[in-house]
């Protein structure tokens, strides 16, 4: 496994939508390195003819009937809003294409 | 530009990809039971699970599960026994959770197809179109920009965000790339996407209304060097709000790709957006650097395996395909194609065979709704059958067809109807409008028409017939119009002695 | 009933019998707090009139006559990870300062359909990320026993409030150990329900294949009576189990163990566990083989990957589920001064507004989850997972219950391991597989370390919806110890009180 490099947090931490300083990146490329060279044993025994278990249960089909049940109020829905016009969540502007 | 769209698609091969979203009607959105009403005030359909608020979690929609099962039984794909919701991961403020909870790798339809039919310059083609696979995600929520130049995002000062859409149920039907339809792409796309919609409707799954946004098509085309066996660099065009802007968005950005690649510059991999007024597509996000969306299973939901019991019951219940049905129908109504395009193109097919069903006179049916109430549609820009009833429309041709109303009455009937002056038959009884086919009440009108044109009554009697046609108006006229026209002639012409 | 050193049970009998009025329950408990909590911070929010309010309807029901749950009136704390409305609920955040959420969570509606008093919110490490509550946003708890010590984590403010006796009953979140490890370091009963056992619903999510709710007590019998008013099945949890909920009440009075199958997990005994741990846990199996159990050693080879498989799911799921927390619709919004986008106040906001442990778990989950990497790292952390649950399948073919001590060591001093993040891992490693594998497990005070006078917790695991397993050995054990003893394990406590 290669080191993990100052860019390489960086553009984790853009993914992440975490802004960091350059040292915290450094920081955290030390730390995320220490931490993976500990959790990279996993590949010593999860071999190819293990299925992967992604949840306790073994449970399926869980579905709800369509049916509509009261939605929170307006005032309630923008209750936690840090900004708020027209009835709606006010937030800076988008830049970029969606 | 030096290449048009001819002698591009000359030089050029286009292959094609088309993605569609359609937002599903049910009741209640994807995860959680929110109303999806369209058009309700701002933030009035949302829930602690749609807000993507702290906890909430998300339960799937088992009607929604359902609709899309049936999509893929009517576009012939296999339903996987084992499918599974996935995390999107990207962060965008429409979307409250940041990540859409969609499917990856293990989507719910996959491998089918739907063969469409074009007009090619050697008569009707059929292209075959595979699906690569259908599945399900959820819808994001509207942003409003605000400030700066009107409604873009750019200059915005800032951006105001409604969450009803959120989290209303979306299918996404991706073909795989579809080769070998030259210069017809557009054309094939068009139809497609059509097709698909009629399917879609007759599924009664989706209001497919592209204007309003529940059908949406992302249309991605690359253009090769005829017979070079290549490849080339596709562009997305989102933003395509109808079957026509389906085609020209293609047509303009085939000619677009291929004057580009004429003058020696790349194709680069990105977004496009169609402009409805120009008939262009602009640039948006450029997808060179692939976002990475970090999929993996969602935790919060359990898979959906569907058995096979379940699955033939639902098949069970899909009806006829619209394009074998219109063939169908086409023959026992024994229409020209000139008429039953009109028909299909006035999404008046299904109206006019269920007033046929009500026991409607056929081509009254279809000339009564393609004719006058197409024509107050038109004027009032809604479609034709949010004015009146097929019931309505049936109970008057039946009047018309007994002779208890002539076409002319029958319009104002209509009208009346339309106006929200209640029944047909309540429009008759208010308006008077009954046919006057009593004959003694129609000898007074006569009597009188003949005493007040003595000379054309005596051509009559002479034996010059069309004469007739003066007095008959006239008889007509005293009449209100509520005569049958034809029983005038009858009872004038016996009267002077000519029946 | 004495008074706040009584137990739940005892209490409710009290409230019954009408010899107290839940109102004057509810201030004595208010009374404690408002006496003990600045030494030992569990609480981030105090309650006082809601939690009167509540005490005063559940007074006007009974003296109405209306039939009450056996836990109407008495108190409880609330874990600040579950939504209460209209009440702060912070996570441990500053990114959720001064959130009032518009909704309840599941758990705490059935506690208040229940009667059940909430007292409060109490303090825990940021988004459950933690074993010490030292990565709270607002302070660390200190442990009742000593307090330079940590009450463990996550779930630390809800423990630390049992043991200094400032509620009976408290509710917490485990997602690695986070009941049962401050259970263990502060000498009182948590349990860690099987997955899907209680309701998720309104649980601020850390890694939502792991969370679970569950109860702390003094007692196995008060335990098992908050576990019976929390536990069902809920239609708003997709992954909440639709089946009848385990006897718990009636298997922790069984008092009887005969014939039942203990096994003693191999890889969680010996070398790597402090001495005064191992010395308790070793008493315990000769008072389960006194009452008639048998005990057998059984052998899970796979666990000593666990932990490595646990920092990669959980920081994984983490890394999707706190996406959400963005300065769009609540919580914290930062550098909003009219010139930056949306993505860069995002960024902004999320950089001010998480600790140091939540940013590296979520820059860890990013990692794992990216392309390229997902197959090493989450994809081998998923087939560990599969292994964790076949030891645990084997094991339990051979015992009906399985038992290890809940931490490797008694509580570690404030700041002792906040700068190392690897060993303070290390904590959990007794406590992740069973959450791994979504069995349940229970955290049982045993007594106290010679070297050092902390509580020592044994844990007992039981197969996935068998958690009256559990409770029936942890009854029985429970009162072969208490009469060894002659008291209760936190008479042993200072008396927090009188240190004022």
């Amino acid at each position: 496994m290669a080191a993990i490099s100052r860019d390489d947090v960086a553009h984790l931490a853009k993914l992440a939508r975490i802004e960091m300083t350059p040292a915290e990146l450094d920081h955290m490329a030390t730390e995320l390195e220490q931490i993976l060279g500990a959790v990279k044993r996993v590949q010593e025994v999860a071999t190819s003819d293990i299925a992967p278990t992604s949840h306790p249960l073994s449970m399926s089909n869980i579905f709800r009937d369509d049916v509509v049940k009261p939605s929170l109020t307006n005032e309630e829905a923008l209750s936690g809003a840090p900004a708020q016009a027209e009835d709606r969540f006010k937030v800076p502007q988008i830049l970029g294409d969606e | 530009m030096t290449l048009d769209y001819k002698t591009a698609t000359e030089k050029y091969e286009p292959t094609l990809g088309l993605e569609v979203h359609v937002e599903l009607n049910t009741n209640s959105k994807m995860f959680c039971s929110c109303a999806t009403e369209f058009g309700a005030s701002p933030n009035t359909q949302t829930c602690p699970v749609c807000l993507g608020l702290p906890g909430a979690l998300p339960v799937v929609n088992g009607k929604a599960i359902e609709s899309t099962i049936l999509i893929g039984l009517a576009l012939n794909c296999s339903i996987a026994p084992y499918s599974r919701f996935a995390r999107k991961n990207y962060f965008y403020p429409d979307m409250p959770k940041n990540f859409q909870t969609s499917q990856y790798d293990e989507p719910i339809c996959v491998d089918g197809y739907l063969d469409v039919e074009i007009e090619t310059d050697d008569g009707p083609k059929i292209f075959r179109v595979d699906i690569e696979r259908v599945h399900m995600e959820e819808d994001t929520g509207k942003s409003l920009h605000v400030g700066g130049s009107t409604g873009r995002i750019h200059g915005a000062e800032y951006s105001l965000l409604d969450y009803n859409r959120a989290g209303i149920p979306l299918v996404e039907i991706v073909t795989r790339i579809i080769p070998g339809t030259g210069k017809y792409a557009p054309q094939v796309a068009r139809a497609y996407v059509t097709q698909l919609r009629d399917i879609l409707r007759s599924l009664g799954v989706s209001d497919v209304k592209m204007e309003q946004g529940s059908l949406r098509c992302d249309a991605n085309v690359s253009l090769a060097p005829i017979g070079s066996g290549l490849l080339g660099t596709r562009s997305e065009t989102k933003n395509v709000n109808s079957l026509r802007s389906v085609e020209r968005a293609l047509t303009g950005e085939i000619e677009r790709q291929a004057n580009r690649l004429e003058a020696g510059m790349r194709i680069i991999q990105e977004t496009r957006h169609f402009q409805e007024e120009s008939g262009l597509t602009r640039s948006g996000r450029s997808k060179e650097q692939a976002e990475d969306y970090r999929y993996f299973p969602e935790p919060d939901l359990v898979p959906v395996t569907p058995d096979a019991k379940w699955i033939e019951e639902l098949r069970a219940k899909l009806p006829e395909n619209p394009a074998d049905r219109r063939k169908r129908l086409q023959k026992e109504w024994n229409v020209p194609d000139s008429e039953m395009n009109s028909l299909i193109n006035a999404e008046l097919v299904d109206v006019v065979e269920e007033t046929i069903k009500l026991g409607a006179e056929p081509t009254r049916a279809r000339t009564w709704w393609l004719g006058e109430i197409s024509r107050l549609a038109n004027e009032k820009e809604v479609a034709p059958i949010s004015l009146i009833t097929t019931t309505f429309v049936a109970e008057i041709i039946a009047l018309i067809t007994s002779g208890d109303l002539t076409d002319k009455l029958a319009r104002q009937v209509v009208e009346g109807v339309i106006n929200g002056e209640g029944s047909p038959k309540d429009v008759i009884e208010k308006r008077g409008l009954k046919v006057v086919s009593d004959d003694s009440a129609l000898m007074v009108a006569i009597e009188a028409a003949i005493a007040a044109q003595p000379d054309t009554a005596e051509r009559i009697r002479g034996g010059n017939i069309p004469a007739a046609g003066a007095l008959i108006g006239a008889v007509m006229k005293a009449t209100g119009g509520q005569a049958d026209a034809a029983k005038v002639r009858e009872l004038l012409l016996k009267h002077l002695g000519q029946g | 009933m004495r008074n706040i050193h009584s137990t739940a049970a005892e209490m409710a009998i009290a409230l019954a019998a009408k010899e107290i009025s839940s109102v004057e329950l509810t201030q004595q408990h208010l009374d404690r707090i408002a006496s003990v909590d600045d030494k030992i911070h569990a609480f981030l929010h105090i309650d006082n009139d809601g939690a009167l309010q509540q005490a005063a309807a559940v007074d006007a029901k009974r003296a109405s006559g209306e039939s009450l749950s056996p836990l109407a009136g008495v108190p409880i704390a609330v874990k600040d990870i579950l939504a209460q409305k209209g009440v702060p609920t912070t996570a441990g955040s500053k990114i959720l300062e001064g959130w009032r959420p518009p909704y309840d969570s599941t758990v705490v509606a059935k506690l208040k359909a229940a009667g059940v008093v909430i007292l409060g919110k109490t303090n825990m490490d940021e988004f459950a990320m933690g074993s010490s509550t030292e990565n709270s946003a607002y302070g660390t708890t200190q442990n009742p026993w000593d307090l330079t010590r940590t009450p463990g984590g996550s779930s630390g403010g809800s423990a630390a409030a049992v043991a200094a006796f400032e509620a009976p009953l408290a509710i917490g979140t485990d997602t690695g150990g986070s009941i049962r490890q401050p259970a263990a370091l502060t000498g009182i009963v948590g349990v860690k329900p099987t997955y899907g056992g209680v309701s998720r619903y309104g649980v601020v999510a850390y890694s939502s294949s792991l969370d679970q709710v569950g109860p702390f007590a003094r007692t196995v019998l008060d335990t098992a009576l908050l576990h019976e008013a929390i536990a069902g099945h809920d239609e708003r949890d997709s992954t909440s189990i639709n089946a009848p909920v385990p006897q718990v009440v009636a298997a922790a009075k069984r008092l009887d163990v005969k014939g039942m199958k203990i096994g003693v997990i191999k890889e969680l005994s010996g070398s790597g566990f402090q001495a005064g741990v191992s010395a308790r846990i070793n008493e315990s199996i000769e008072l389960l083989v006194a009452a008639g159990a048998e005990i057998i050693e059984v052998s899970c080879p796979n666990f000593e990957y666990a932990l490595a498989a646990y920092y990669l799911i959980a920081p994984s799921e983490a890394s999707s589920n706190l996406a959400r927390f963005d300065s769009m619709r609540y919580g914290l919004r930062v550098g909003d001064d009219g010139s930056r986008g949306a993505e860069e106040v995002m960024s902004a906001t999320r950089e001010a507004g998480f600790g140091k442990e939540v940013k590296r778990r979520i820059i860890l989950g990013t990692y794992a989850l990216s392309s390229g990497y997902y197959d090493a790292y989450y994809g081998s952390a998923q087939k560990v997972r599969t292994l964790v649950k076949q030891d645990f399948d084997k094991a339990f073919a051979k015992a009906d219950v399985l038992i290890s001590p809940v931490t490797p060591t008694t509580a570690f001093k404030i700041g002792e391991k906040s700068n190392d993040p690897v060993a303070m891992y290390l904590s959990d490693i007794a406590t992740i597989p069973v959450n791994m594998a979504g069995i349940g497990g229970m955290s049982l005070p045993v007594g106290l370390a010679d070297e050092d006078g902390l509580p020592v917790g044994l844990q007992i695991m039981a197969p996935v919806m068998q958690d009256d397993r559990f409770y029936r050995v942890g009854g029985t054990l429970e009162a072969a110890l208490l009469s060894k003893w002659g008291k209760p394990i936190l008479s042993n406590a200072p008396d927090l009180a009188g240190q004022k």
